[in-house]
């Protein structure tokens, strides 16, 4: 056969072929695994911050506040109550009274505030979680050269402490409650607008549009809007619910009086900024939902003369919803992760109050965690670090119930 | 029951009357369902209005000329120096890095899913890229400046890698963008009809043979699209740049210096709490209109490619 | 593949207790079955009875489909194609296929020969090589004023002539065709099936059809296949045989049946 072929003007070429193939089979393999050690490397790198080494100095040394012998860490609340008052000046510690009495507070609370207000650790130096693990005696050996007054413990920036503890500027004792609980009104305003005009609008175009100019610019002015860059959102964000609404937004229409913020720059904003970033996307997913519904369905509901909105509330809608749901989850974690739009719409800095009102001055997670990755010090890092990994839990959740949403209600058809 | 439903035909049939009746339940909701499908149409407007006011406004202010920002190469606002090229350049650097990362990888891994990788193992390795693209802006740009700029500094020497530099945000960039052009390129691939593949196979094509040389070109449209749409989300991408690429505009071509792109400038000059009306607040709706304008087209162009590509095969 | 002298000349291809797989489903159970070369062999039976499946078990074609296999043998040229060392490549660049539909490459007319003839290694004059193909596949007249243009502007018959031409370009010793006219008009059908005939001459040629007239004038052998009737529905060859016996005396009732219109 061999013989033939070559009389034929062929050559036999099907070792060099081969030999091509599997090169280039290892190259596109190899992309994939490129794609997924970056992955790991993004995990890793940020695992690798949020657990570790601290050495930290008190400014106020604690053996100096024994007590007939007994140390600071096992008093008891009346003599940490006691201890609060005799250091502090009367105004801080009434501000304290008066923000929760502190009858009312338990001693872990009291140990924590004795903590903040009168040892007040200081970092001098972090290390990550590998050195961590691999050279903890050459840790130790530093420590104690360099900075001798200094303690060594092994922290986990991730606690639950840390996600219930307000905001603050010492790296120690610094939380993300703040910023959750900003990242979740925010989020609850982009919700409230988005939600409704997104489906609205999908059920506008699959349903009721008929086929002319007029909803084929509708529907391409869609896709192009899911298209344009975030910053631009937080740049119209800023022009429109910023500036042009600040009555409106900043609650002075209601004759709200916000101690906290007397302009634009509020959790409604941001909500709203985000909104309006959201809503192709919404838009986009629930037309797909609707279009997956079958045509037979909706040709029965006519059959039996219902009316357009009865197919459509009673018939389509229903099967449709999980779709629908799934859909607008998965936008809605792409809300919660943006930067960028809050950042130009006026997040606040540092605040520690917890937003209490749609009008309240706002910071959310993901601007958190720029801001803790903006500051030099390795600690700030890692409270980024920590926060992230909220963050990434709290999207794995959305998502996983995406997922659960769609497999439970996915083989109706 | 019966007696009475017996009347009630009787009723029916004695006042039939087909004509229509106003229904004005159905047409509020009609009229509520079309706003909801018209307010895109204010948002676009929206962007369109405000931009283009603000930023007429800029160039309207002193010392500011059109044909001076778009020819001059110094971005100092304090001194009234707009010349856009510095940012337009470390756009253009982190843009054709990332791009640089993503086209390959993005295609390699679209061609290994779609015509390599058995069913199993391309159910468990899509979820994971899809993982790769939930992920925040915000975390790719932590992964830059504590990961991929130490690194760089590691390869290259500390003292040629600056601390905030272009390359480390591109690269990075290049991973975020990824994903998405894998997926594209792999709803592109599979869209080209098994039967090709069959005739490919047929006619005794090896399998590198029938992806790269019948697959990928009757695919080409849609991978060209995936690739515009890519670098669309590069030329907007914000956080990346902001946290790793550096603050303030710097009119260069390395990738180891520090240098602002577009949205990074933006998101820099809005972080404090910006005046109204002052220059920086209207330099970023100009700004914010260009970055616009240049996606609003990229995008285009995408979808009508993606259009016509469907036009082919169905 | 090396030579192998063994076996008798007169037979191409071979199967030898050739069960089909997909997953658990055996599609197409014991079937035994000579390809004589240099001559047309017809593939008839009911819809879903595994003809395909056998038609693709000879060059390999099944394993594109995911989960197949198969037992039994089918031995080329006296050599068995599922060897583990055998390359399908090889297989199927000397044993063609023609499908269904029509499925030139969006490629033009010129390109889909030369592309198939240059993955091969053909070295020769390219021109030469299309023309040859083409007039061979009876479309060179309608064609060689357009050849820049794409295959798929062609009619479905003149695609499907071209999927011929693009088949005899890397001239293949056996044709595979899966009911090649039947996405076609009466006057391409008899083109294709002229050309048949022409092309019997120098290459074996294994065809699966609907159509009876069709088997019974075009082809010199026919293959029956039925489902059997037991629990697990595979198809299988019930009767091979000459194509004039098995449209003039069948041996089997249900081929009778079938070939009379009687069946089902
Ligand atoms: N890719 C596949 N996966 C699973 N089962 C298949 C596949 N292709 C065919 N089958 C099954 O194998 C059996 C034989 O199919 P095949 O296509 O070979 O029949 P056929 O005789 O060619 O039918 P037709 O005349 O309709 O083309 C059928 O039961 C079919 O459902
Ligand atoms: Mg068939």
């Amino acid at each position: 056969m061999k013989e033939i072929a070559i009389v034929q003007g062929f050559e036999n070429n099907l070792d060099s072929r081969n030999r091509k193939g599997i090169i280039w089979h290892v190259l596109f393999q190899a992309s994939t695994i490129v794609g997924i050690i970056a992955l790991i490397a993004l995990m890793l790198n940020v695992i690798d911050s949020a657990f570790g080494y601290v050495a930290y100095e008190a400014r106020m040394d604690p053996d100096s506040l024994t007590v007939d012998g007994i140390p600071v860490e096992d008093q008891s609340k009346d003599q940490l109550v006691a201890l609060l008052q005799s250091t502090l000046s009367s105004g801080a510690y009434n501000k304290l009274d008066n923000e929760t009495l502190f009858v009312d507070r338990s001693r872990e609370e009291v140990f924590q505030l004795v903590v903040e207000r009168i040892i007040r650790p200081k970092i001098v130096q972090v290390w990550k979680f590998w050195p961590s693990l691999t050279r903890s005696d050459e840790i130790r050996a530093t420590v104690t050269r360099e900075y001798p007054k200094a303690e060594l413990d092994f922290v986990s920036w991730l606690t639950y402490d840390f996600v219930t503890r307000p905001q603050t500027s010492e790296p120690l004792t610094a939380g993300v409650r703040t910023a959750v609980l900003g990242s979740l009104w925010t989020i609850l305003f982009t919700i409230l607008l988005a939600f409704p005009l997104g489906v609205g609008a999908a059920i506008y175009l699959e349903e009721y549009a008929s086929e002319n100019w007029f909803n084929r610019i509708i529907q391409t002015n869609i896709n192009n809007l899911a298209g344009v860059p975030s910053i631009v959102y937080g740049i119209l964000g800023l022009a429109i619910f910023v500036r042009a609404l600040e009555r409106f937004t900043s609650g002075k229409m209601f004759g709200i009086v916000n101690l906290t913020s007397e302009n634009g720059r509020t959790v409604l904003s941001a909500g709203l900024t985000l909104g309006l970033l959201v809503l192709p996307i919404i838009i986009i997913n629930a037309q797909e939902a609707i279009r997956a519904v079958p045509r037979s369905l909706r040709n029965a509901s006519f059959g039996v003369g219902a009316t357009k909105w009865q197919t459509v509330w009673s018939h389509m809608l229903p099967n449709a919803l999980p779709g629908i749901l799934t859909g607008t989850i998965l936008a809605i974690s792409r809300a919660i992760g943006e930067t960028a739009p809050l950042v130009v719409v006026g997040a606040s800095t540092a605040i520690s109050f917890d937003p209490s009102s749609p009008f309240s001055k706002f910071t959310t997670l993901p601007i958190q965690i720029y801001q803790w990755t903006s500051r030099p010090q390795e600690e700030f890092r890692s409270l980024a670090a920590a926060s992230i990994l909220v963050l990434l839990v709290l999207l794995l959740s959305l998502n996983a119930s995406a997922v659960l949403l769609r497999n439970r209600f996915s083989r109706r058809f | 029951m019966a007696e009475l439903t017996v009347k009630n035909l009787e009723k029916k049939a004695s006042t039939i009357s087909l004509r229509r009746k106003p229904r004005w339940g159905e047409t509020i909701i009609q009229g509520l369902l079309f706003f909801s499908g018209f307010f895109s149409i204010f948002i676009t407007l929206g962007i369109v209005y405000e931009l283009g006011k603000e930023a007429l406004l800029f160039f309207q202010m002193p010392g500011v000329d059109l044909l001076a920002t778009l020819t001059t190469t110094e971005w100092k606002p304090h001194v009234n120096k707009f010349g856009i090229w510095p940012l337009l350049t470390s756009t253009l650097m982190t843009t054709l890095i990332a791009m640089a990362i993503a086209i390959p990888l993005g295609m390699g891994v679209a061609v290994y899913l779609s015509e390599y990788a058995i069913p199993k193992v391309r159910s468990t390795l899509k979820p994971i890229l899809e993982i790769l693209a939930g992920i925040p802006t915000i975390v790719y740009g932590y992964f830059a400046l504590t990961f991929m700029t130490p690194l760089l500094r590691e390869i290259f020497g500390k003292d040629v890698v600056q601390i905030y530099n272009t390359g480390s945000a591109g690269l990075v960039m290049g991973i975020l963008i990824l994903p998405l052009i894998s997926s594209m390129t792999e709803d592109a691939l599979s869209a080209v009809p098994r039967s090709l593949r069959e005739a490919a196979y047929a006619m005794g094509a090896t399998k590198l043979e029938v992806a790269l040389q019948i697959v990928v070109p009757a695919a080409l449209s849609g991978i060209a699209a995936a690739i515009i749409v890519g670098i669309s989300r590069a030329v907007g991408e914000t956080m990346i740049v902001a946290v790793a690429a550096g603050a303030g505009p710097n009119f260069t071509f390395s990738p180891f210096i520090g240098a602002e792109t577009i949205t990074g400038h933006i998101v820099r000059i809005s972080g404090g709490d910006l005046s109204y009306d002052s220059i920086d607040y209207n330099s970023i709706f100009a700004l914010g209109l260009f970055l616009f304008i240049i996606t609003l087209v990229l995008n285009i162009i995408s979808q009508a490619i993606v259009r016509r590509f469907r036009e082919v095969y169905e | 593949m090396a030579l192998n002298n063994n076996f008798d000349q007169k037979y191409i291809i071979e199967t030898r207790n050739l069960d089909i797989y997909y997953g658990s489903f055996k599609a197409v159970a014991g079937v035994n079955m000579r390809v004589e070369r240099n001559a047309i062999t017809a593939i008839i039976g009911p819809s879903g009875c595994g003809k395909s499946t056998l038609l693709r078990a000879f060059n390999r074609m099944n394993e594109l489909y995911a989960d197949t296999s198969i037992e039994g043998e089918v031995t080329f040229s006296g050599q068995d194609i599922y060897a583990r060392d055998v390359d399908p490549v090889e297989v199927r660049y000397r044993i063609g296929m023609v499908f269904q539909k029509p499925n030139p490459f969006p490629k033009s007319i010129y390109e889909n020969i030369a592309w198939t003839a240059r993955i091969h290694g053909y070295k020769g004059n390219m021109d030469e090589l299309v023309e040859n193909s083409l007039r061979q596949a009876a479309l060179w007249d309608e064609v060689k004023d357009k050849l820049k243009q794409s295959g798929l502007s062609l009619s479905g018959g003149q695609q499907q002539r071209l999927c011929i031409a693009r088949a005899l370009s890397i001239k293949p010793e056996v044709i595979l065709m899966d009911e090649p006219a039947s996405a076609l008009d009466p006057i391409a059908t008899l083109k294709i099936e002229e050309l048949m005939q022409d092309l019997k001459q120098n290459y074996t040629i294994v065809i699966v059809t609907h159509n009876m007239q069709q088997a019974a004038r075009a082809s010199d052998y026919t293959a029956m296949m039925m489902l059997t009737n037991g629990e697990s529905r595979s198809g299988t060859v019930i009767e091979f045989d000459e194509t004039n016996i098995i449209f003039t005396r069948p041996k089997d009732k249900r081929t009778e049946d079938y070939v009379t219109g009687r069946f089902g």
